[in-house]
């Protein structure tokens, strides 16, 4: 008799273990994201996707979600915790509002590739196109600024598409996905088949068969080139190719030169980094594209910020590129050689090739021209001999503390220029900023999201009173959270960019650029973070270091000169190599 | 910096998957660039679950070659193609709508239809439905044509176009239907012959 009992016991739960678990369509989706490895969410909630944050109440110990204050602050948050960590950044939002909320992120998560998941709820599929409250249709308003989207209406594809959206988000050049799932197919109950990872679609192709003629072709290139220069991008971090980037510099003995998403991929102090191109790049590489015999683009794009004028820009030299996007070969700039594939594969093929080669004569060109502007900006800048505080000279105190440990996340404006010309790195992933889109708002969120994507590292968000104020709303997330972040406000009282291309260009008339500041400290405190205001040097450094030294997040505003300008710059539509140094 | 003069019409071939929402991905790749699409069809292809789009645009070939790499980024398609009108063979359809007395009464309207290869489709009492098949310059004549005789309705399709020299591509195109597609598929030859790869 006990037997009997023991065997059914056991038949049933043989029994349980084959036959499929029924899940609902929340559960699978959270299903997914736990097999994904995924163990932050960056949301808010709303009567569209109340199912699925149902579903979470369950899953709480095995998934963190960060309440955010706005979708916006979400989805930066996201993508800070994607840079930070490499991994992929996920975002829950309702729909409607929830979800076009969402639009300024995925837009900047586009253009600067970088991996999202967004997760948006949706009207009951039968409401579809009949205008239901808080419908919105959000797939094709995403379709430009989503790397791919997709709308489900039926539990049974969920754990399929959350599959491929994983996959695609990550995998090839990464960018966001956005998946819509309507009201009725997260509360759905199905057949749960159990989870599989997807790593093919046919349509799709990732990257692609390195082809050994493009790396001899380049190899040959650059043997025989006396000038060579490397542009490097985000290419190099996001295919986590900074050890095969190193190594192909080195052996070479190529200076090497940073777009502002590639820094941090080579540690600052470099021999060989010879600092960024671009609008408000270094004089040496900006000056010397225009004189190098052989250029080669690693993972970047040739954005117009970069190239200034195009029919001025390298003409001279041989173009190598190397990008894991067919698309990006040729599209601004004409590649004598293209090669196409992931830098991982394709730099350690280079390496093999080329030859040892020491090419100091070539680097002290750059050195030279680093000193000329060392003497005429830097210098003047970082050890300023006005009463006024200068944004370098900020970020110099930072440096001498964290010793270019840190992660230092920028908003957009003069201080992000500052910062990515000034502040030391040592280690990739630690420089996060809204690079492509230039998105005002982005620094504070995204410093939570690289916090919680890195939470053994100290986060630095430096932030210019006029994007501060378009994103502070997520103080709230920080006081929720008890994360630490160390935020540095550097106030000069406008909106400093802008300001500058209005006394550059438009003789001086500041137009809607002067911007009032509430008391930020008062601010923070009431979120219940700590913070101090600075307005003279002398308390500069202690501040700096009692910052650092909190537990905990804390808010420095600095007063710096209110009409400082970046330089060097290259006007828009000048030459590179027409770039002043004041 | 806007050449008008290097224009020339282009078809473009797609193949993709079949999927809802791909024609928009697909259409505001040209409406971003401000690119007006002439024609554009959509049909099933020879093999089974593949879709094919031809789309006509007049531009310069340097901007097809980059809309159409950006066409085949996209997640869902398995291949484009961009064609001059010399590389293709391709036709239109159009139908044109005429009054039934004045082609009972003038012999002309007739003779002309039978010049222009023009099939009835449709005879009613008060109106006939003709059609022809064949390039824009020849459906526009016999518009232009019947004009004089009461011409009620004219509408043209898309044009559907086949590449002259694909021989093979319907091997590939089994290939993505039957199995995962070997390595022999991930090609990226058309990094040395540029264009030429997309002209097949």
């Amino acid at each position: 008799m006990e037997t009997t009992i023991a065997k059914t016991a056991t038949a049933e739960k043989v029994k349980e273990a084959i036959a499929p678990k029924t899940l609902t369509g929340s559960q699978a989706v959270l299903e997914a994201c736990i097999a994904e490895g995924v163990d932050t969410i960056f949301g808010y909630p709303g009567g569209a996707i109340m199912p699925i944050y149902d579903a979470l109440y369950d899953y709480k110990e095995k998934l963190e979600h960060i309440l955010v204050r706005h979708e916006q602050g979400g989805i930066h948050a996201g993508q800070g915790y994607a840079r930070s960590s490499g991994r992929v950044g996920v975002v829950f939002a309702t729909s409607g509002p929830g979800a076009t909320n969402l639009v300024t992120g995925l837009a900047d998560a586009m253009i600067d590739s970088t991996p999202l998941v967004c997760i948006t709820g949706q009207v009951f599929a039968h409401l579809l196109g009949t205008d239901a409250f808080q419908e919105t249709d959000v797939i094709n308003i995403t379709m430009p600024v989503t790397k791919w989207n997709y709308q489900i209406t039926d539990a049974e594809e969920i754990p399929s598409i959350l599959a491929k959206a994983f996959y695609l988000a990550r995998s090839g050049r990464p960018g966001p996905v956005l998946i819509d799932i309507s009201k009725n197919a997260q509360l759905q109950q199905f057949n749960y088949q159990g989870y599989t990872a997807c790593n093919h679609i046919r349509s799709y192709r990732p990257k692609p068969v390195i082809r050994k003629e493009y790396i001899d072709e380049a190899v040959a290139l650059i043997n025989n080139a006396k000038k060579p220069l490397v542009i490097f991008g985000q290419g190099v971090i996001l295919g986590k190719a900074e050890k095969e980037f190193k190594k192909f510099i080195e052996k070479s003995g190529m200076p090497a030169a940073w777009t502002i998403l590639g820094l941090s991929a080579l540690p600052t102090d470099h021999p060989q980094n010879v600092g960024m191109v671009g609008m408000h790049g270094n004089y040496g590489p900006n000056v010397l594209t225009n004189e190098c015999d052989v250029l080669i683009a690693i993972g970047m794009r040739f954005d117009d910020r970069v190239t200034g004028r195009l029919d001025k820009y390298a003409k001279q030299a041989k173009i190598i590129h190397l990008d894991i996007d067919p698309s990006e070969i040729d599209k601004n700039v004409k590649a004598t050689v293209g090669v196409w594939g992931d830098c991982k594969e394709t730099l350690p093929l280079l390496t093999l090739g080329i030859e040892q080669k020491d090419r100091s004569e070539w680097l002290a060109v750059f050195a030279d021209y680093s000193k000329q502007e060392y003497e005429q900006c830097i210098q003047p800048e970082m050890y300023p001999s006005t009463e006024d505080m200068t944004m370098a000279e900020v970020i110099r105190n930072v440096n001498e503390i964290t010793q270019g440990n840190a992660i230092m996340v920028t908003d957009v404006g003069q201080h992000q220029m500052v910062t990515c010309r000034y502040a030391k790195f040592n280690d990739t992933r630690s420089n996060v900023t809204s690079g492509g889109l230039g998105t005002m708002g982005f620094g504070l969120p995204a410093a939570i999201g690289a916090k919680f994507g890195a939470q053994n590292r100290t986060v630095i968000a430096v932030i210019g009173d006029g994007g501060f104020q378009m994103t502070l709303q997520e103080l709230g997330t920080i006081m929720q959270t008890g994360i630490d972040v160390k935020i540095m406000i550097l106030n000069n009282q406008f909106l400093g960019m802008v300001r500058q291309w209005q006394d550059l260009f438009n003789d001086k008339r500041y137009s809607f650029v002067d911007i009032a500041s509430p008391n930020y400290v008062m601010l923070a405190k009431s979120y219940g973070i700590e913070g101090a205001k600075v307005e003279h040097r002398k308390d500069l450094v202690n501040a700096v270091k009692t910052m650092l030294a909190h537990k905990g997040s804390y808010l420095l505003e600095v007063m710096v000169g209110k009409e400082n300008n970046v330089f060097p710059m290259v006007p828009q539509g000048c030459s590179v190599s027409e770039i002043r140094l004041k | 910096m806007y050449h008008n003069t290097d224009k020339q019409e282009f078809t473009i071939t797609v193949y993709t998957e079949n999927q809802v929402g791909l024609l928009n991905r697909i259409a505001i790749i040209f409406s971003r660039r401000k690119i007006n699409v002439e024609s554009l069809n959509t049909s099933p292809s020879e093999v089974p679950g593949i879709h094919r789009f031809t789309i006509v645009v007049e531009e310069s070939r340097d901007v097809v070659l980059k809309v159409v790499r950006q066409i085949e980024k996209q997640v869902e398609v398995l291949k484009a193609y961009f064609n001059t009108n010399d590389e293709i063979v391709w036709q239109e359809l159009a139908l044109y709508k005429v009054l039934s007395e004045e082609i009972t009464e003038k012999v002309k309207v007739e003779r002309l239809l039978r010049e222009f290869g023009a099939r009835a489709v449709a005879i009613r009492k008060d109106f006939i439905v003709f059609e022809t098949t064949g390039h824009r310059e020849e459906t526009n004549k016999l518009m232009k044509a019947l004009e004089p005789y009461g011409l009620v309705e004219f509408v043209r399709s898309a044009r559907v176009a086949i590449i002259k020299e694909s021989a093979g591509f319907h091997e590939k195109l089994k290939d993505f239907e039957e199995r995962e597609p070997g390595e022999e598929v991930i090609e990226n030859e058309y990094l040395g012959k540029r264009e030429a790869v997309f002209t097949m």
